[in-house]
């Protein structure tokens, strides 16, 4: 193997570096002193450009490579979810083209484009070096981007909260990943599945799961390790907030179920309504029990939109977490497809909130209302934001919710578990509906149009068409 | 064809949404010939089909990694429920004609509704029908939360939470049918053939019925039933009562007793003298009917007493189901009809005739108001409904109610007398309400003397605008169908026997615990 085969395997993400690069050039260089507007226009556009050109490799020139035991890996399904990476950054991308809260453009659409480097190499990986090493860059960079907008002081003690609490799971992770190597003495998923099939239980195996389970608990911000959520998704700007509550959701569900199925598996125990077994799978039943639930429940209090949307990402994420918990091959074809849709959907409903704030200056309930008079296009796409997320059919999150609970519920005594999710998701009717009702039937406190840019609204569309085509033929996605 | 119901209706909402601002009567003039155009289809069906056996309108693969197909089909049954959609669906529009808020979105929603009941009453196969299901609960909730009155949020929220809570039930129970059946399908047909265990009948139905009951109004969990009919406007309320609440009983027949027939067999043990959930379910049904009755008795507002009556009636559809022999069966679907047209009717008078011209529905308030004579047409409307209500012979009521209780009596003979009870109460009720609202002049002078000394404002009569055109075809049209369906109950009958003889009833037929 050679430096020219690696760099060919890696093609897509040494695009993205190059653009990273031109994307930072262009900006310092040569549009300094144009306006705001024009620089994040240009430099989302040429980011774009540069997802586009990776989506394009990825797509024609698919390869199949297994490099150093896994150290670096390409095969069809980890192409299809880079694909879907790239595709959610470029939405993010395109709704931070009118975006003027910053003057470090550039610095910004970098950051994303290296928060996507760091994701297309951690879902592309089965070595919990390489593994360790893009969850850093991801998270790193999503630091820095929750504490872009500095007009306000509560912004920045939320992303110092994040990166606290961050680095703290990045602790966690790493220590229980060192005793995974020390007891494999390998780092490859493979190699460490063996050791463990040799010694299921060892009691240092348990504390590496538990802590390995606080890292990625973290992640994907289940309880208890969601503190940063709410705090997170208030402060963030707008395309940041809905690039943490997708993008990065998909790459670390996607990662932690390929850890858990590869390297676990015989590690797993039993999650079966009173026949409990040692192993991760009840420890992570009780993780997603709990996010549920609470989720659910807290959600119901919020005023505030952009924690509301936090706390059913919590709920949301302990639904997924039961597609890790049933592990099975048909459910992680349940959970990508349900992440997919759920990150489309909260971009959308993130850059709705992003259209409103702009407009009102809060995302407080209260200014949502008579949305559907002031903006009858926004409203009408977040009528089919909000409802995908409740499950109502036929959208795509009610097929997301059905295909993952034919999958949990296929998975003997797993039952408990789906009759827990499907209760919670009648919760959540409640709170959804609370925004659609502020939008529907609240008069409006102020008639006059909310101006929202007609390419960003171009994009909501987009979205807003997409959960509906995705919901209508789930067969588009699901293979 | 059948299937353009579904689609002219949702096209139809689509095209409402996309017409120029503040052009209600092209809107009200949109929906009013989709509403036709599904009729007509309903009707051209239903008079093509004169055998009552299943035959497929369309079948075409939709998930197939799943096995779901997108599968719309009609039996007897579900012609009559289709044809009865139709005519409430045209009605309700006519007694809508004076909506001026928001005109084009009302009619949308409103038709969006409609599009999605003809879906479930179509589906054939159970996830189709579960998601034409779970599309009904949000129009209905706009409907309610923007163009209703009376703590129209409260009730708006009460009734969405309900019926996601008992479709939340279903879904578990379908899911788990899918997985426990391993032949990879949701077609109703074939599952139906599937013959799941008896013990997981046992606990998938309950959870299945109730699911659907909910919706239905069974008692105790019909408490969004009142509530959501009073603070819906008129349409929305006869489409509430008149259709959607048919949805629920629609379901328990056709999934939650046609894939879990065992389930209605004997627990082998007696708890309080119940021995299998057809019994709880038959005794909720009966209390349900003397309990709605009763509580109708005593409400001071208008609408209440037609919203806790609904419950009453419904009452009836479902002990009808669990009679479990083919007389009451026919009875619950003749009585799911008959009670759609006459709900829309009542909710169309108290909601429509009255309550938009008195503004008030107290029924003490609306007494010296002489309405007998204000507004005649409304009076005699609400007389002849509320004589079609009562049962009396010659209106569909008699029918459904007569075959019920000839099927109730067969089943559970001790349970068959509350049903007089029940029926008793009901004659009372509506004869109470119609003095009270309609014919109490003299008896309230002393009233309205009293009233006018403390300065109260008491509308005068003159004022009161006329009795318009579409209401009185409106009016009409549900007369003239609770008429012939009194009459001429074959008509119905013909589709509904075959239906209940086919294979897909076999095992609620089979009944081997009887």
């Amino acid at each position: 193997m050679t430096y020219t085969h690696l760099l060919h395997l890696a093609l897509p993400e040494v695009i993205l570096v190059i653009t990273s690069v031109i994307v930072l050039g262009v900006d310092l260089l040569i549009l300094r002193n144009s306006a705001t507007k024009t620089r994040f226009t240009a430099a989302s556009l040429l980011a774009t450009l540069g997802c586009a050109a990776a989506i394009f490799h990825l797509v024609y020139a698919p390869q199949r490579a297994n490099l150093l035991n896994g150290v670096f890996l390409s095969d069809p399904l980890i192409n299809t979810v880079q694909i879907i990476l790239l595709v959610l950054s470029i939405f993010t991308l395109l709704l931070s083209t009118d975006s003027t809260f910053t003057d470090h453009v550039g610095e910004f659409v970098t950051l994303i484009l290296f928060a996507t480097i760091g994701m297309m190499f951690l879902v592309a990986t089965e070595d919990l070096l390489v593994l360790f090493l893009s969850l850093e860059l991801l998270s790193l960079s999503l630091y820095i981007l929750t504490a872009f907008d500095k007009r306000n002081p509560r912004f920045a003690e939320a992303a110092l909260k994040y990166f606290l609490f961050g680095a703290m799971s990045a602790a966690f992770l790493l220590f229980g990943f060192s005793l995974f190597y020390g007891f494999a003495n390998a780092t490859s998923f493979a190699q460490i599945a063996t050791a463990i099939h040799a010694a299921p239980l060892n009691p240092l195996i348990v504390i590496a799961i538990v802590t390995t389970l606080v890292g990625f608990g973290f992640k994907v911000a289940a309880v208890p390790f969601h503190f940063w959520a709410p705090d997170v998704y208030q402060a963030a700007p707008a395309p940041a907030a809905a690039f943490i509550a997708s993008s990065s959701k998909v790459a670390s569900f996607f990662i932690f179920f390929e850890f858990m199925t590869i390297a676990l598996n015989d590690a797993s125990g039993g999650a079966a309504w009173r026949h409990f077994a040692t192993g991760w799978t009840p420890a992570l039943a009780l993780i997603a029990a709990a996010s549920m639930i609470l989720g659910n429940l807290l959600a119901i209090r919020q005023t505030s939109v952009r924690r509301l949307l936090a706390y059913s990402a919590i709920a949301h994420a302990g639904y997924m977490l039961l597609a890790i918990v049933a592990h099975t091959p048909q459910s992680l074809s349940a959970l990508l497809y349900y992440v997919t849709t759920y990150a489309l959907t909260t971009i959308g409903a993130f850059a709705i909130v992003g259209a409103v704030e702009q407009q009102t200056g809060s995302d407080h309930l209260s200014s949502f209302n008579g949305l559907s008079r002031r903006a009858p296009l926004l409203s009408a796409c977040l009528f089919v934001f909000m409802l995908s997320l409740a499950g109502i059919p036929p959208l795509a999150g009610f097929f997301g919710k059905f295909f993952l609970f034919v999958a949990v519920i296929s998975t003997p005594g797993l039952v408990w578990l789906a009759i827990l999710a499907i209760a919670g998701s009648a919760v959540s009717l409640y709170y959804y509906l609370q925004i659609l009702k502020r939008a529907f039937v609240t008069n409006p406190d102020d008639d006059a149009p909310l101006k929202t840019p007609p390419f960003t609204q171009l994009v909501i569309v987009l979205l807003a068409a997409s959960v509906i085509l995705f919901g209508c033929a789930p067969n588009l996605l699901i293979r | 064809m059948l299937a353009w119901t579904i689609y002219i209706s949702f096209l139809a909402a689509l095209l409402l949404l996309l017409l120029p601002k503040n052009n209600a009567a092209a809107a009200r003039l949109l929906a009013l010939l989709a509403a036709i155009a599904g009729f007509a289809i309903a009707l051209t069906a239903f008079i093509h089909h004169r055998t009552g056996e299943l035959f497929t309108v369309t079948r075409i693969p939709w998930i197939p990694s799943l096995g779901i197909e997108y599968h719309l089909a009609a039996d007897g049954i579900s012609l009559c429920l289709v044809l009865l959609t139709g005519i409430v669906a045209i009605a309700g529009i006519l007694f809508s004609w004076n909506i001026e808020h928001r005109t084009k979105e009302f009619f949308a929603f409103y038709l969006l509704l409609i599009g999605s009941v003809y879906g479930v009453f179509l589906s054939y196969d159970l996830f189709l029908l579960f998601v034409f299901y779970e599309i009904v609960i949000i129009p209905k909730y706009f409907l309610i939360a923007i163009w209703g009155s009376t703590r129209k949020e409260y009730g708006a929220m009460k009734l969405a939470l309900y019926s996601f809570v008992g479709s939340a039930m279903v879904l578990i129970g379908l899911i788990a049918a899918y997985v426990a059946s391993g032949i990879h399908t949701m077609s109703l047909t074939e599952l139906a053939q599937a013959h799941f265990s008896p013990h997981f009948q046992l606990i998938a139905f309950p959870l299945v019925f109730i699911g659907f009951a909910i919706l239905a109004g069974l008692w105790p969990f019909h408490t969004w039933a009142p509530t959501g009919h009073v603070a819906a406007p008129t349409a929305a309320s006869m489409l509430l009562a008149g259709v959607v609440m048919k949805l629920g009983a629609y379901g328990c027949l056709r999934v939650a007793m046609t894939l879990f027939p065992l389930g209605l067999s004997p627990w082998g043990f007696h708890i309080l003298g119940l021995g299998s959930w057809r019994d709880v379910f038959a005794v909720l049904a009966i209390i349900g009917i003397v309990y709605g009755a009763s509580v109708a008795l005593v409400q001071k507002d208008f609408k209440f007493v037609i919203g806790y009556s609904s419950v009453s009636h419904m009452g009836f559809i479902l002990l009808g189901l669990m009679t479990l022999n083919q007389i009451g069966l026919s009875g619950a679907i003749i009585q799911m009809f008959s009670h759609g047209i006459l709900a829309g009717l009542l909710f169309a008078t108290v909601g429509r005739m009255v309550y938009d011209r008195t503004h008030t529905r107290d029924l003490s308030a609306l007494g010296p108001m002489n309405l007998n004579k204000a507004i005649p047409f409304a009076a005699i409307t609400f007389v002849i409904a509320g004589m079609a209500s009562m049962g009396l012979p010659g209106f569909s009521g008699f029918v459904a109610e007569l075959m019920i209780l000839i099927g109730a009596w067969r089943a559970f003979p001790i349970l068959a007398l509350c049903i007089g009870l029940g029926i008793l109460i009901g004659i009372i009720y509506v004869w109470r309400a119609m003095q009270k609202a309609f014919f109490a002049d003299s008896g309230h002078t002393e009233v309205v003397a009293h009233r006018e000394a403390n300065g109260h404002h008491i509308p005068s009569t003159e004022a009161l605008p006329p009795i318009t055109l579409p209401e009185r075809l409106g009016a009409i049209l549900l007369i003239a169908t609770s008429i012939t369906i009194g009459l001429y109950p074959q008509i119905l009958l013909k589709l509904i026997v075959p239906a209940l003889n086919s294979p897909l009833f076999d095992g609620i037929r089979r009944g081997s615990w009887q």
